[in-house]
């Protein structure tokens, strides 16, 4: 599974089309994979395992959010 | 951009404008045909050419409802076809986000790099020989052509609305709130538009001009940029 999220990453160009948010309105988009890059990195800390899959959110919510709503 | 004096639509540099310049075409005439028939009835009546005792004309009573009918039908189906292809997202091969604020717009290339710059409209004085007037920028939005992008377009302040006529596109900026266009360029270019929602003094003094070019030279901008 790591190693599909790392090929993952590599072959990232933009955030993909999200079923969950098929209209024009996306706003919600950038919002749920902000919460959930973070939510990520807290939950694999708490174990103590791996934090690469929590790439892929931030690159998503990267390529979505207007810089000066995450900085 | 629009030529002076010009009346119809720019010429299309998108699959979706090609498809509303069709469909604006066949409309045109579907109006066209209508006003005719009224025109040439009103005259007949006015030179008393339909007069009659009828009192009781289920026929052509039917006849007069069901056409409009399948014209609005003939109307309807092509616009709802295009409305559903405007909403298709093909899997974008970039996402830019344009923020408008007042009086300007900052572009955002965020899937890699972190490139952002303002693009701020060059004053009439500043003017290079062939610049068109209120219309050029300093800083361009420029992508590569024959991809599909999309575009995030939202507000820092109050609403504006990010337009490029010859794309067929047109999005509202609004604070808190992001909005996903796409298009496709079909051909290389410099692609004119302006600020389509009121937003103060200089509403009419933040144009947008998108510069559709070959990926290489796309790369070669983006590089010499992030760096």
């Amino acid at each position: 599974m790591a190693e599909d999220i790392k090929t993952k990453l590599e072959r990232y160009k933009t955030a993909p089309f999200d079923s969950r948010f098929p209209n024009q309105n996306q706003t919600r988009n950038c919002w749920q994979n902000y919460l959930d890059f973070h939510r990520c990195e807290k939950a694999m800390a708490a174990k103590g395992a791996d934090a690469t899959p929590c790439q892929w959110y931030y690159r998503v919510y990267k390529s979505l959010c207007p810089t000066s709503w995450v900085s | 951009m629009a030529n002076p004096t010009q009346l119809g639509f720019q010429d299309a540099s998108s699959p979706i404008m090609e498809e509303l310049v069709e469909f604006h075409d066949h409309a045109l005439m579907v109006a066209l045909a209508i006003c005719s028939l009224v025109l040439y009835l009103l005259t007949l009546m006015l030179m008393e050419k339909l007069s009659s005792n009828t009192v009781d004309a289920q026929e052509v009573e039917l006849i007069w409802t069901i056409l409009p009918a399948i014209v609005l039908v003939l109307l309807a189906l092509p616009s709802l076809q295009i409305l559903y292809m405007m909403d298709e997202l093909d899997e974008p091969d970039l996402t830019i986000k344009a923020i408008g604020h007042q009086w300007y717009w900052t572009y955002e290339y965020t899937d890699f790099k972190d490139l952002t710059f303002d693009s701020y409209m060059v004053p009439t004085t500043e003017l290079l020989p062939g610049h068109f007037r209120l219309l050029e920028v300093d800083h361009r939005l420029v992508i590569p052509m024959e991809s599909p992008i999309r575009i995030i377009v939202t507000a820092d302040d109050v609403l504006h609305s990010w337009a490029i006529p010859t794309l067929g596109v047109k999005t509202d900026a609004i604070p808190g709130r992001l909005n996903q266009t796409s298009f496709i360029t079909t051909r290389p270019g410099i692609f004119y538009g302006q600020c389509s929602e009121i937003c103060g003094a200089n509403h009419s003094y933040m144009p947008i001009v998108v510069e559709s070019t070959p990926l290489i030279h796309f790369e070669a901008w983006s590089s010499l940029l992030s760096s």
